[in-house]
């Protein structure tokens, strides 16, 4: 490092917070064939996600943000991880993933870095539905939150998506914590990060 | 390529000792006496905390330098107040408390805790340039009207920390006298930076800050009016007639009464001379930046702090590209907690969540000069252009007047 005091972040955070690699130029010509938009500006980021598919591949990316540098540098090294990669690889994509590769993220920021995989899958789910294709990858990489009724943190992130807000709807859309209720905790932190995401 | 420099235009956050406060801590760092012994290193020791009293004292007008107690700071000052008042109104009927939205948060919690404890406590919204309502203030000291015991304390700070609006305090207070309540205002921002005079003012309360004017952290004052009731948050020994146990922090308060010396010497000329700064940063950021609301209000402002919003750019992209040009500021926002809570002063003022995540503020002092404000005025613009380009938010956003001057009128 060639300052002489640390920075908040990892070198190749500021480095990709500095020069962000795939930046949607509004000057250049990107013809997408999908685009993702999730996150909301009340809650202070917002991201969306242009991809060129080929072969269901990932031919060319670009993207653009209003958010925090953790949001920026995350997004711009998951836009490198993804150039290339298959459909169904790059949809498994986790946020941890992307922090590891940046050397690490602030415990406080790992949140503010969720919102780009999150946007690329909502490219990715819009490309599959118009080819008659929606949901293929859904469901693969799903973590069971409710072990008595087998649900996953992707049948609460689709609850949310189909507008379940609160505890109640969710419960109503999911069945959710209606046996045990062991898992109310764990599920009412990702009904409110999936609320934050898809907007409120 | 320009030489980096370091400018720092965070000083309503903090700021550095002065010279002559660092050069007098240095020298006073032998005087060990507990300022309490009444042998003569203990009475010479307790001398010089007189004497700091009495810079202190001069420094907001009070005449009287015993109404002055040290406290370890602004939160102490002001929690210290909330506790008296939770005393007092714990066992009578008179006991609504009165204070405004954009308060720091130590007096906001601390009213919170008496609403918990069954006070009845109201926040006086403010107006878009982040003036308290006197009209809702006047109705909700009628008792006539809110039909309850009566108002026990007004508090309102005198000037706010993050868009530096001015409150009318005199005004203020003499409004709450004649309802027969307490006045209390937090000036941690005002002191040394405006002249504070609490007979003037007519305040029975009032808080000071020392690392605020050029003095060490960890210390501060409560002007509590002669005759005001006082209950102590400390209990233990006598040290300040027993409003305030705790062997005294003597370099400390020898601090705090050398930076109250100067403060009050210079603060003509720190009102003049920062006064100009604002406003060439100020006119400099409009000219320059498209899309930019300047917050706060236009006269009724501390010289020293400018608050802008920069639509289309979020807060702490803006400071860190900053902060890696030599640039240090802050920003309302605060994007740390997990709920992106944009900054309650600005949400008050009416500014919505889509600017309040992209405000600024620039807060100068003692040390800045015009090279430093030339200096950010040519590296801000293209930072903001750079996080412009590549947002998914417009930077024209309603409440923004397109010719990038202040609000739309």
């Amino acid at each position: 490092m060639s300052d002489a005091f640390e920075w908040l972040y990892s070198d190749i955070v500021k480095e990709h917070f500095t020069n962000p690699k795939n930046v949607f130029d509004p000057d250049e010509k990107f013809e997408a064939d999908a685009q993702g938009i999730v996150g909301n500006i009340k809650c202070g980021d917002q991201m969306m996600f242009l991809l060129k598919i080929e072969d269901d591949k990932i031919k060319d990316v670009r993207w653009k943000t209003y958010g925090c540098a953790s949001a920026i540098a995350s997004t711009s090294m998951l836009s490198e991880v993804i150039k290339g990669m298959p459909l169904r690889e790059a949809y498994g994509i986790k946020p941890a993933d992307i922090a590891k590769k940046l050397g690490g993220l602030p415990e406080n920021k790992i949140h503010c870095s969720v919102l780009g995989d999150k946007a690329l899958r909502a490219a990715i789910d819009s490309w599959l539905e118009k080819r008659g294709r929606a949901g293929e990858f859904r469901g693969e990489d799903a973590v069971e939150i409710c072990h008595c009724l087998n649900i996953t943190d992707k049948d609460i992130e689709q609850a949310v998506k189909d507008g379940a807000r609160t505890w109640e709807q969710l419960q109503e859309a999911t069945k959710i914590g209606t046996v045990c209720g062991g898992c109310k905790g764990k599920a009412e932190e990702l009904l409110h990060e999936f609320v934050h995401i898809y907007g409120s | 390529m320009n030489d980096k420099r370091f400018v720092y235009m965070d000083y309503n956050a903090t700021t550095p000792l002065h010279p002559e406060v660092k050069s007098l801590m240095i020298e006073d760092l032998e005087i060990y006496a507990n300022a309490s012994s009444m042998h003569e290193a203990g009475r010479r020791a307790r001398s010089r905390v007189e004497k700091a009293r009495a810079a202190v004292a001069r420094l907001v007008g009070a005449r009287d330098p015993e109404t002055v107690i040290f406290t370890s700071g602004g939160s102490e000052s002001n929690n210290t107040v909330f506790n008296t008042m939770y005393e007092i109104g714990k066992q009578g009927k008179r006991r609504k408390i009165i204070t405004t939205a954009i308060e720091h948060p130590c007096v906001l919690n601390a009213a919170a805790h008496l609403e918990e404890e069954g006070f009845p406590v109201v926040f006086l919204r403010v107006d878009d340039k982040g003036r308290v309502d006197l009209e809702q203030l006047a109705r909700e000291l009628d008792p006539a009207v809110t039909g309850d015991g009566g108002t026990l304390l007004v508090s309102v700070m005198a000037a706010n920390n993050e868009i530096g609006t001015i409150q009318d305090i005199p005004r203020i207070a003499a409004m709450a006298k004649a309802a027969g309540a307490y006045v209390h205002t937090d000036a941690t921002q005002a002191v040394g930076k405006i002249p504070v005079d609490v007979e003037a003012w007519g305040v029975d309360y009032l808080t000071m800050s020392c690392h605020k004017i050029y003095g060490p952290k960890g210390i501060g004052g409560l002007y509590a009016r002669k005759g005001a009731p006082l209950e102590p948050l400390i209990r233990g020994g006598h040290q300040e007639k027993g409003f305030r146990a705790g062997t005294y922090n003597n370099l400390g308060i020898y601090g705090f009464g050398k930076a109250a010396e100067l403060a009050a010497a210079e603060l003509d000329g720190y009102r003049a001379r920062l006064g100009a700064l604002r406003e060439r940063l100020r006119a400099g950021i409009v000219e320059r930046v498209p899309h930019v609301r300047v917050n706060g209000h236009p006269t009724e402002v501390l010289p020293n702090t400018l608050n802008v919003s920069f639509p289309g750019a979020e807060g702490e992209s803006i400071l860190l590209s900053l902060d890696m040009e030599g640039i240090e500021v802050s920003t309302g926002s605060a994007c740390a907690s997990g709920s992106l809570e944009p900054s309650h002063v600005l949400l008050a003022t009416g500014v919505g969540p889509e600017l309040a995540h992209g405000s600024i503020r620039f807060s100068m002092g003692r040390g800045t000069t015009e090279a430093d404000v030339d200096y950010v005025l040519e590296k801000l613009p293209p930072i903001i252009a750079r996080l412009r380009r590549m947002s998914t938010v417009a930077a024209c956003v309603d409440g923004v007047d397109a010719s990038g001057d202040e609000r739309a009128s």
